[in-house]
């Protein structure tokens, strides 16, 4: 490990220092607090492995953070909650002080959440921060498995970090089903409703598993509880276990980082854990609960108490879920009906089943199962600490935002309703119109958002090879008009040249020395066609014969005037003096 | 070290192998940095480029003020809430622009709370950013497998502890600590699974609207959530009424399965010009134009509300299930497969409608024995 | 060169310059837009019938026919009552403006005694429910007992009645074919109460046999406790559901963390 500890000037202000002795220091024995504890457990070689670790600086890195933070915040009020939630479906007559309930008989969960935001004091505010910090913990969790997905940090050796974030991910939107559905109000308790309607819908088990889940028939008195053991008990415990894992193998493995200067494969470039990143990482954490808190402070969220509580003959206009499981209702409201049959007086149903219930396994089993197959398409078993520019990978990134626009699709189908009355649009024609995007738009985009990498990865051959263009004009002695190009320094050109083009996997022997085919696996050949399909349309990075090879054509050009070089060099010498002057001034 | 090379031929077995047509290896830098003309070298770490505060004291100075003024900043806002938790009055409210007339306390509590951790968190960031060293350090990555000398260890050290458990000399151990190990689960399993509830699937078949709950009379439509009941000449064209049946009351009075009852018996009455019913048996169901339909949908449950008077459809909010109530709600868009069951009425002598039958079928989402 | 001209090629010039000629022409058009044409005034008659029917034949019989017995344009307003006239017109949905999916609140074109003039001739066609008793449309106040039971008691009728189209706020819901049920803030009480009794375009009726006028009351009650309720969490983005809430927490609340991550990771001046 090399550091660079320069002197700098403002060190002055430690001249009044009482100078420690060097090497006494190196000596001296732990004092107070910290002696006893490494009396006991022994931590000091610990602590010092622990606070020089490096952790690389990028905005995209929080993002997992952001989800770690609100996720503490959720099981800090949701524990304050549970002091005065009563998760009971008893039905009893609401006497608190909100006085369009006054007289109501409703369940005793819906009693006790109406006192929280009304009768306790400062309670709608914890209640507030809860669930915005739960709806900001699974946007933060897609964003950033989005992030790594399109950085290719789920690569060798992530792969087990990244099957871990796709079962937090899956947790995380049931745990969120399962809160919002606690407070039994007329919106959550008409998703229990459809809960049950898709349970009931499984092939030969439903009807059971329903009587199951629901203690008898629907609702029962049953759900509520049973969802709050699921809420504050067993989920949590299994997102903390695995989160704790999840953090615990980016320490193992340490994060990945982006390409640029001084940063490879075999090590990481960026600040230690003490003081800079507890200080960042730290501050962060109040950064995001204030956040959180702030927005608590001022938007209304979930106001159950408008609502009013579950009766099964009641519904609002815009039924939808919180947005995470929007995807899955979504999906409800585009599966047509006649998916559904009967054999034998067995009712299939082939409209629910799919779209509800195997929908979460199926779209998280291929999200989880991603880095494998990309593994065995590639044939790539290295090891891989830097990250992907995404136009570096084009059908990953093509096939990542195929995929998120067959998920918006359907997020967007949820919303038909709200969308037809605020568009003045008519939700008949939005579900059609989605139902067909659901097939074109992730062929659409697929082939777009190809298309779009490729072309920046010209774009960035192109800058290599040509410069940068200045936006200077010169004229020369001969009439002729150009822009000048600053040549990129070798900082600026490293990120842009430092990636792979890897190449398709091909058989290596098709025919013996007889001409005979070789009996080659099917599979051989699947996995032969996946790769070109994978690693087809590639640009290669510019190598340094290249960049040699189109200044002498340059010259060849320039040569009358002779000055174009010069000219060239001094010009983007002046740019690059003049930023350093600024940045240095004041 | 093995990691870091590309694919190995033969690996995939079957003599002719997968390999990569063309493939680099950036990681072992070259020994000179510029002369390999098929990869560009790594130029290093930049020179570190100094900060205001490490240059120049006063900006030092400045930035050390400006982090113990957001952190005392955020003191203020604690105080602040600490005192607003007691002084303010529960039924406090003011004039906030945007949000209308908004709870005080609300508001002045998060607003503080918010701002006293926020100022902590902005106050350690720009502690970190201005002051703390900025120098990008190097640590060093060591590949994630270990040496063969170590994982050569682990493999002695485990065939050893297995060899003396001798339990492949002993298959009689192996497989009964299969067998007990893959069951004892069971018992754990079954009291959960067999307890959950009672299970009572023939029960999705019956409503209350079942005569045999009323002693075999017909029973009495009545108004939702009064519980009052109707006659036929309050139902005039064009209206909608939603409607519980009369054996409701008992379980409303007992205060106990409220909800299980009304979740299968939510009923919709209309009445439409009988002329425009095109289903003989929908008519016959009805009297004079007035017909009565379960109000769960048949997708997966919710009620079916949305009565448009004009094209006489029936819209189910949630996944916008319509249903056509002159053709016997036939369902004319949606995911919902079934039409919504009729429900059979006609007028007492008194002059009130009643249901003489109850539904002909389960009424709500389907199941696998709907049919049987 | 003066300040203005030594700025003029600063960045953010080109954003003031777009934002003056918007202001500049979204000015001088609502300043030269043509206003809407006056209703034709009527003849001087004392009678209100007589009143209304000219404003009829005027106004509306081009659609609704000379003797109000509808057209292909228009139906029929025999038995309609003055209620429906009352809230169509008091409203400003009719007359209708042009062809639409179905008759929007509007500006509202004739005064309170062109309205009652109307609304006379058209109860006089044919038996109909007429202009609420002002007793049932005020408003009861949260306070006392028997009107907060009253309140709650609308509540419950609203949610099994209403909720279901209007959402549980009145803020509106989407029905089929691009049909929608208006929201219900800002409407008067009387407006309330004569939409239920007449069921409008798509709207079914709410006689006062199904619900009587104290439940229509309780019921407008409610609705006016809503809007007038101190909104105890803050802003309601529009009462709709977690759709919004779902939008704002991905636009400003990740938008203002990453935010926040964007300067944690920038390196100090």
């Amino acid at each position: 490990m090399s550091t660079i500890h320069e002197s700098r000037p403002a060190d002055a202000l430690r001249a009044g220092d009482r100078q420690a002795d060097e090497r006494a220091s190196a000596q001296k024995p732990l004092g107070g607090i910290a002696g006893w504890m490494d009396d006991r457990l022994g931590a000091a070689k610990g602590v010092s492995f622990l606070a020089k670790k490096v952790f690389p600086d990028h905005w995209s890195f929080m993002l997992g953070e952001i989800a770690m933070y609100s996720m503490i915040i959720c099981l800090l009020t949701g524990a304050f909650l549970t002091f005065w939630f009563v998760p009971s479906a008893s039905p009893v007559v609401y006497d608190g002080s909100y006085v369009p309930l006054q007289g109501v008989t409703m369940s005793d969960a819906y009693r006790s959440t109406l006192g929280i935001s009304f009768d306790i004091r400062g309670g709608l505010l914890i209640r507030q921060i809860h669930h915005w910090a739960a709806l900001i913990f699974v946007v933060s969790v897609f964003v950033h498995m989005a992030r790594v997905f399109f950085t290719g940090a789920f690569r060798k050796p992530r792969e087990i970090n990244w099957v871990f974030g796709t079962i937090l991910s899956m947790l995380a939107a049931i745990e969120g089903f399962a809160g919002y559905s606690l407070p039994d109000d007329l919106l959550s308790g008409t998703g229990i409703r459809a809960m049950n309607g898709f349970v009931q819908s499984v092939p030969i088990i439903g009807s059971y598993m329903a009587y199951f889940i629901f203690g008898g028939a629907f609702p029962g008195e049953a759900i509520i509880p049973r969802l709050y053991s699921a809420h504050v008990l067993l989920i949590p415990a299994i997102l903390v276990g695995l989160f704790t894992a999840h953090i615990l193998l980016v320490f193992v493995h340490k994060h990945t980082q982006f390409p640029g200067p001084g940063r490879t494969n075999r090590n990481v470039v960026g600040y230690p854990l003490l003081p800079v990143y507890i200080a960042k990482a730290g501050g962060f954490f109040f950064i995001v609960f204030g956040v959180i808190a702030l927005i608590s402070a001022v938007v209304t969220i979930n106001p159950i108490w408008a609502y009013g509580p579950y009766d099964p003959s009641a519904i609002t206009a815009g039924s939808q879920p919180d947005w995470y499981m929007g995807f899955a209702d979504g999906a409800l409201r585009l599966l047509p009906g006649w998916l559904e049959f009967e054999t034998f007086g067995f009712t299939w149903s082939m409209n629910i089943f799919p779209g509800s219930i195997l929908l979460l396994p199926i779209m998280w089993g291929i999200i989880g199962a991603y880095p494998f197959v990309e593994a065995w398409v590639t044939g790539d078993k290295r090891e891989h600490h830097l990250l992907d520019r995404p136009r570096n990978a084009p059908t990953r990134t093509a096939i990542g935002v195929a995929g998120i626009s067959m998920y918006l699709v359907l997020f967007l189908a949820a919303g038909n309703d709200i969308m037809a009355i605020k568009l003045h649009l008519s939700i008949n024609d939005i579900t059609q119109v989605l139902r067909l995007l659901f097939f074109v738009a992730p062929v659409v985009t697929f082939w777009i958002t190809k298309r779009i990498c490729l072309s920046l990865q010209r774009a960035d051959r192109q800058k290599v090879l040509h410069g940068r263009e200045t936006g200077t004009i010169w004229r020369y002695a001969d009439g002729r008009f150009e822009e000048i190009h600053a040549p990129l320094t070798p900082e600026e050109r490293w990120p842009l040249v430092q990636h792979e083009s890897l190449a398709p996997l091909q058989l290596s022997v098709t025919k013996d020395a007889n001409g005979v085919d070789n009996p080659v696996s099917r599979k051989q050949r699947r996995r032969a066609r996946f790769s070109h399909f994978y690693f087809n349309d590639r640009v290669a990075p510019p190598t340094p014969a290249e960049l040699e090879a189109e200044h002498h054509a340059h010259e060849h050009v320039a040569a009358p005037t002779g000055e174009h070089e010069a000219i060239e060099a001094a010009g983007a010498a002046q740019e690059r003096e003049t930023i350093k002057a600024d940045k240095h001034r004041g | 070290m093995n990691d870091h090379e590309t694919t190995e031929p033969g690996q995939d077995g079957q003599g002719a192998a997968l390999v990569p047509a063309a493939s680099h290896d950036h990681e072992t830098l070259p020994a000179s940095l510029v002369t390999d003309p098929d990869h560009f070298a790594n130029p290093g770490l930049p020179p570190h480029v100094h900060r205001a505060a490490d240059d120049y004291p006063a900006a030092a100075k400045r930035a050390e003020r400006q982090v113990a003024t957001m952190f005392g900043l955020s003191m203020l806002f604690t105080l602040v809430f600490l005192v607003s938790y007691f002084a303010i009055p529960d039924e406090a409210t003011f004039f906030f622009p945007g949000i209308g007339l908004a709870k005080t306390q609300n508001v002045v509590l998060g607003l503080s709370l918010g701002f006293a951790i926020f100022l902590i968190g902005i106050g350690a960031v720009h502690w970190a950013k201005t002051l703390m060293s900025d120098v990008e350090m190097v640590e060093e990555r060591h590949a994630q497998a270990s040496t063969p000398e170590q994982r050569a260890k682990a493999v002695t050290t485990v065939s050893e502890g297995v060899a003396s458990t001798q339990v492949n000399r002993r298959p009689l151990i192996k497989y009964s600590l299969g067998g007990a190990l893959g069951l004892f689960a069971l018992p754990l399993g079954l009291q959960v699974a067999g307890s959950l509830g009672p299970v009572n699937v023939e029960e999705l078949k019956h409503t209350i609207w079942d005569p045999k709950d009323n002693g075999g009379k017909p029973i009495r439509l009545m108004r939702d959530p009064e519980m009052t009941p109707i006659r036929l000449d309050e139902v005039t064209n064009g209206s909608v009424f939603h409607v519980m049946p009369e054996t409701l009351q008992k379980y409303i009075d007992e205060g106990k399965g409220v909800l299980e009852a009304k979740a299968k018996a939510a009923v919709i009455l209309m009445r439409l010009d009988p002329d425009l019913i095109t289903v003989p048996k929908a008519k016959d169901w009805g009297v004079d134009g007035v017909l009565a339909y379960s109000k769960i949908c048949t997708h997966v449950g919710c009620a079916v509300g949305l009565y448009e008077q004009q094209t006489h459809h029936l819209l189910c909010p949630c996944h916008q299930s319509t249903f056509d109530v002159t053709q016997d709600c036939k369902v004319i868009f949606g995911p919902a497969r079934r039409p919504l069951p009729q429900l059979k009425i006609i007028v007492d002598d008194a002059g009130y409608l009643v249901a003489p039958q109850g539904f002909m079928e389960p009424v709500g989402p389907s199941f696998w024995e709907r049919a049987r | 060169m003066n300040a203005l001209a030594a700025r003029r090629r600063h960045p953010a010039a080109i954003a003031v310059l777009l934002l003056l000629g918007l202001l500049v022409t979204g000015g001088a058009y609502s300043f030269l837009a043509p206003k809407d044409a006056k209703a034709a005034a009527p003849t001087a008659a004392a009678d209100a019938v007589a009143q209304g029917k000219d404003l009829f034949v005027a106004n509306c019989a081009t659609c609704h026919g000379v003797q109000a017995q509808g057209t292909k344009s228009g139906p029929s307003l025999v038995g309609v009552g003055a209620a429906s006239v009352d809230f169509q017109v008091g409203t400003g949905r009719m007359p209708l403006p042009g062809p639409n999916i179905q008759a929007p609140k509007n500006k509202v074109k004739f005064d309170d005694e062109q309205i009652a003039a109307l609304a006379a001739y058209v109860a006089q066609l044919g038996p109909g429910p007429s202009v609420p008793d002002s007793k049932y449309t005020t408003v009861l106040q949260p306070g006392t007992t028997e009107n907060n039971k009253a309140i709650a008691e609308g509540g419950e009728i609203f949610r099994v009645n209403c909720a279901m189209c209007h959402n549980f706020a009145g803020a509106g819901g989407a029905l089929t074919r691009g049909k929608y049920a208006p929201s219900l803030q800002e409407t008067s009480p009387r407006h309330i109460y004569e939409a239920m009794v007449t069921g409008p375009q798509s709207m079914p009726v709410f006689n006062d046999m199904n619900l009587s006028p104290e439940a229509k009351q309780k019921v407008i009650s409610y609705l006016k406790a809503q809007e007038a309720e101190t909104n105890v969490g803050g802003l309601t983005l529009g009462n709709l559901g977690p759709v919004s809430e779902g939008l704002f927490a991905w636009v400003f609340g990740l938008g203002i963390l990453i935010g926040c991550a964007v300067w944690l990771g920038k390196k100090a001046a």
